[in-house]
């Protein structure tokens, strides 16, 4: 009996380690490995790939790069804006030899990508941010677009449909990036409707989905019925609204699969058409611009299709602000323009173009347009 | 009074999770075991309750399937604990990380997949009565079973001899274990207890609150029903206050906000771990105060041999 136990035991052992070798042998290097012929891309995401949001918009950039020929994509999901990501980049860069990185989120840049750059100078680093000045090393690149022209398209969209002239924002933190997107969709709601309000919660987090949902819940309670969001996952916003009978302007990429009834456009990323272009200029060995900026007329950003409830008149009237966009004969944040408090914030005369010498006040954004319900913390 | 009753309502459901959560931590507590891992068994609960819900299309097998789940997440520190005498402490928080790790992984592939509310009750009439109607006729089944449930423990602990000897077995475990009582047994029900209110707790989130399933969405909520329990200072009638009160917090931050009450949302957030911290000290500053609410063995090692 007992020798039969063991005998069994071992065989067992010894079917598990045959088993984990072959697995080890078969399933990570190959999945990892790439032929010394291509051009090998790495991209790094903070979330899960598919969460029709920020990691989505840029998957679907890398599944672009992934149709080109000659190019081998590496991706990593899930990576932590911490030690791990730089574990990330480094493995990518030894073992699979990368020669361009994405590293998508933003606290990836600082420390860890200032930190690893340097030790590879021949490795370009291109981080969707606005972070890069020219004392930081040269194989840094920054990108990022306009997006707030498509927030502000969102708002004229808004405007329209709106029937209580109520609208709300979901917004993760009170950083420029995220303030531009509010104030650029309440001055493009009260375009069409000077009546209009946003409400604004902040939820203090880039991911809180059940904050998300009480903060929309709250927001419709309160008589709002279109809402928009700037956080890393828009699904549950939408669906939230989606279930409550609201209506929905998305935010990164398109959510509108999420809401067949209540979608009406949504303010997209296209780093589709711009992967591939960073990637073929690397190929080539050219230099990609170290600061590149860029809105509707560059090609960066794009608008959701108009869902059901959008009717002609709004279609239009977005239609033409989108073409004068593309022109770049429109500017969104003009003078005169007063803030929530009454305080004038740009004079009259003045204004923040959409070019890169204002970049560094957009930027730095610091205030709520009249119009927008709600406080800056602190 | 629209938005009152609106402020109301949001009130009662992001209570409930704390108080299913908070009456379980509160028994297990009387019994003298401190779980720490209340987030980790209320995510078990959650996710689970939700797979089961949108594979099957039960609600009620979901629910009942994430107080198991709850359950089983304790079993394994009751195990730790009382029989292979762990530190409480340390184990409670390796459940807690646990619980969120594995739920993670449970979860993946039901991430954004969409899910109908649980019903509420409608009583024609009465539901539309302005203010009380949808509050006290309109709820789920599950905000009138935290009542009930909170009913029940408060008259078990106070009015029974079960629930004399599990408040002797914590008051003074050495002296319950001469008098005879199975001490490990008393403390391992206890702690199952705990763990199959804390995963209602968590699928009332996933399956009512926010009818979805995210990594991590309980968001602390395990913590606060804890310090609710300490709020409370171990009384039974006062969790279901503390637990409303957090709530409260919770709904009154997004609507100051939106209001534009100058309070930073951030100071309503950590409210109710002040108002713990509080309370702490008040207690605190009497140590008869201390002896008379707190159980005397809380969180102490039971050797049944010495």
């Amino acid at each position: 009996m007992g020798s039969d136990f063991t005998l069994n035991r071992r065989r067992l052992l010894q079917g598990a380690a045959a088993g984990a070798t072959v697995a080890a042998l078969a399933g990570l290097p190959t999945a990892r490995r790439a032929y010394a012929a291509d051009f090998t891309v790495g991209f790094i995401y903070v979330g899960p790939h598919d969460d029709f949001g920020y990691n989505q918009a840029h998957a679907q950039g890398a599944a672009a790069v992934k149709k080109m020929a000659g190019v081998k994509v590496l991706e990593e999901e899930n990576v932590p804006e911490d030690v791990a990501v730089e574990k990330s980049m480094e493995s990518m860069i030894q073992q699979d030899g990368a020669k361009l990185l994405f590293p998508t989120s933003f606290g990836y840049f600082d420390p860890h990508i200032l930190k690893i750059a340097p030790k590879y100078a021949d490795v370009r680093f291109e981080h969707a941010a606005g972070l890069w000045t020219d004392k930081l090393p040269k194989n840094i690149g920054s990108y990022f677009g306009y997006i707030f022209e498509a927030q502000f398209i969102n708002g004229i969209v808004a405007g329209h449909t709106s029937k209580s002239g109520k609208l709300g924002f979901v917004a993760a933190k009170p950083i420029p990036q995220v303030l531009q997107n509010i104030n650029a969709f309440t001055l493009g709601a009260k375009l069409v409707n000077p009546k209009a309000t946003t409400q604004v919660i902040f939820t203090g987090d880039w991911s809180m989905p059940v904050k998300e949902a009480e903060a929309c819940n709250s927001m419709i309670d309160q008589g709002v019925d279109t809402v928009t969001m700037h956080v890393d996952s828009p699904k549950v916003v939408t669906q939230t609204a989606e279930k409550r009978g609201a209506m929905t302007c998305g935010y990164h990429c398109s959510q509108a699969a999420l809401a067949p009834a209540g979608y009406l456009t949504g303010a997209e990323w296209n780093w589709t058409d711009l992967y591939p272009k960073f990637v073929t200029m690397a190929m080539k060995g050219e230099m990609i611009p170290n600061f590149y900026r860029g809105g509707f007329k560059e090609g960066l950003i794009k608008q959701s299709p108009y869902g059901a409830k959008v009717g002609d008149a709004a279609k239009k009237q977005a239609d033409e602000v989108k073409a004068a966009l593309s022109a770049g004969t429109y500017l969104i944040f003009k003078g005169p323009l007063k803030d929530n408090k009454g305080k004038e914030v740009i004079a009259a005369g003045a204004s923040l173009s959409q070019s890169n010498e204002s970049d560094v006040q957009l930027e730095s954004m610091h205030f709520l347009v009249e119009g927008v319900l709600g406080d800056l913390p602190g | 009074m629209h938005e009152l009753t609106a402020i109301l309502l949001t009130t009662v459901l992001a209570s409930t999770p704390m108080l299913f959560a908070g009456l379980g931590e509160l028994v297990t507590e009387k019994s003298g075991v401190l779980n720490l891992g209340v987030e980790g068994m209320m995510l078990m609960g959650a996710v689970v309750g939700f797979a089961i819900t949108t594979v099957t299309g039960h609600a009620s097998l979901g629910i009942l399937c994430a107080a198991v789940a709850g359950a089983a997440a304790s079993a394994i520190f009751g195990v730790l604990t009382l029989l292979l005498l762990a530190n409480q402490v340390a184990c409670g928080l390796a459940l807690t990380i646990f619980g969120v790790g594995l739920s993670a992984l449970v979860g993946k592939s039901f991430i954004g997949s969409p899910l109908e509310r649980i019903p509420q009750l409608h009583v024609p009439g009465l539901s539309d009565v302005p203010l009380i109607g949808p509050l006290i006729f309109g709820q789920d089944a599950l905000v009138y079973l935290s009542i009930a449930i909170a009913v029940a423990v408060h008259l078990f602990l106070n009015r029974t001899r079960p629930g004399l000897i599990v408040r002797a077995v914590g008051e003074n475990h050495d002296a319950a274990h001469a008098l005879g009582y199975p001490v490990i047994r008393i403390r391992f029900l206890a702690i199952l207890f705990g763990g199959a209110m804390a995963g209602i707790g968590g699928s009332y989130l996933s399956l009512a609150y926010t009818p979805l399933w995210n990594e991590g969405m309980t968001a602390g909520r395990g913590w606060i029903a804890l310090a609710c329990v300490t709020f409370s200072t171990w009384r039974s009638s006062r969790i279901v206050l503390g637990a409303y009160l957090f709530g409260f917090f919770t709904i009154a931050q997004l609507h100051a906000q939106a209001i534009g009450v100058p309070v930073p949302p951030e100071f309503l957030s950590m409210a109710p771990y002040l108002a713990t911290i509080l309370v702490l000290v008040l207690i605190s500053r009497k140590a008869s105060l201390v002896r008379m609410h707190a159980p005397a063995c809380l969180g102490k090692v039971f050797h049944s041999a010495g």
